[in-house]
């Protein structure tokens, strides 16, 4: 009981630190999530690709280390390419994603708060209402498992994690140098 | 201090602060970073509210149980976080239409909640199909390297970006 409260509070420290960070970083707001999907502010994709290339080097020598053991997701064509387009479109209206409608609302936006939070709740009921028929159905087209680049590629990890990394610093400077 | 005031840090600053937070998620908690997988919980406590207990028997709600998880803390402490983080650089403010939506749709209010309402259904809705968001595939599983969360997170944006453009540049 009382590990499995630790637990919470811990996620609550984390989460404000994350918080704290989307904040400082401006994806809390509307403007500067659209204006990244009207690719006229790269502020999202920069802040994704730092964490993802920080992340994935960290992650896999604590993994190497036998400190941690990582769970990728298992997932199909039918789950995520339609559920991630279906989900964009939502992104694009909406303006907000579920992590940053936290921080928008903490932010003090009142389109978080009401209109986005209300239909996201609703969207997940939706969802988990309709679930038995999708389950053994369209969310199992193209199952793929949860496969990671390295073990489609058959090759050791850091076969992919070095050129990814470069590939990502790469992409972050061009974005830098075309001036956005 | 007056880091904590600035009103926005560099983005590659806050990105590695995130990849570094993901480190110690994973080394205290055992947990990647996500968010969306608690508004299902809270919309199984919302429906257990009304047609109580049998609403543990709904499959999804036997996978995904009603109730408070490390993630749901994690989103709340999110709300915290940047709270704190608005006030300290003065950044806060009550503000019903985002500026850049003014400018194309205009002040009305009901149209900007009716998209906003719209567009939550639908990211819901979304990323529940795809079991994930742009926080658990689009940064804690592609760091993982996960082809589930590859492919997740190249859909939101072509998902995304077709959407912004047909409604800033092609509608209006």
């Amino acid at each position: 009981m009382k590990t499995k409260k630790m637990k919470l509070f811990w996620g609550l420290l984390f989460g404000m630190i994350f918080g704290f960070l989307l904040q400082k970083g401006g994806v809390t707001k509307y403007d500067v999530i659209i204006n990244q999907l009207l690719l006229t502010d790269f502020t999202v994709v920069k802040i994704m690709l730092s964490a993802v290339v920080t992340g994935m080097i960290g992650l896999y020598i604590m993994q190497e280390l036998g400190w941690i053991s990582l769970r990728p997701k298992a997932g199909s064509w039918g789950k995520n390419a339609i559920g991630g387009l279906i989900f964009g479109v939502g992104f694009a209206l909406l303006g907000y994603c579920p992590g940053t409608i936290a921080g928008a609302i903490g932010n003090g936006y009142l389109d978080a708060v009401t209109a986005g939070l209300v239909g996201i709740i609703f969207g997940s009921w939706l969802f988990a209402t309709i679930y038995p028929g999708l389950k053994e159905g369209i969310l199992k087209k193209g199952y793929f498992g949860n496969n990671t680049l390295p073990l489609i590629f058959r090759v050791n990890n850091w076969v992919v994690i070095i050129p990814m990394a470069i590939i990502i610093v790469a992409i972050l400077y061009l974005i830098e140098h075309a001036g956005f | 201090m007056n880091w904590l005031t600035q009103a926005q840090w560099s983005p590659y600053i806050v990105g590695a602060g995130i990849g570094v937070l993901s480190w110690i998620t994973w080394l205290i908690s055992n947990e990647p970073i996500g968010c969306s997988t608690s508004f299902s919980r809270i919309a199984g406590m919302i429906e257990k509210l009304f047609r109580g207990k049998k609403v543990e028997k709904k499959l999804y709600y036997q996978e995904v149980k009603p109730e408070i998880d490390w993630q749901m803390m994690l989103v709340i402490g999110v709300v915290i976080g940047a709270l704190i983080s608005s006030l300290l650089s003065s950044d806060f403010r009550l503000q019903w239409i985002p500026s850049v939506w003014s400018l194309t749709f205009g002040d009305n209010m009901v149209l900007r909640l009716a998209a906003g309402f719209a567009g939550g259904i639908l990211l819901g809705f979304g990323s529940r199909w795809a079991d994930g968001c742009t926080s658990g595939h689009g940064i804690s599983g592609t760091m993982q390297l996960a082809v589930s969360s590859w492919i997740s997170a190249i859909c939101f944006f072509i998902g995304g970006i077709l959407m912004a453009q047909l409604l800033f540049n092609i509608i209006l």
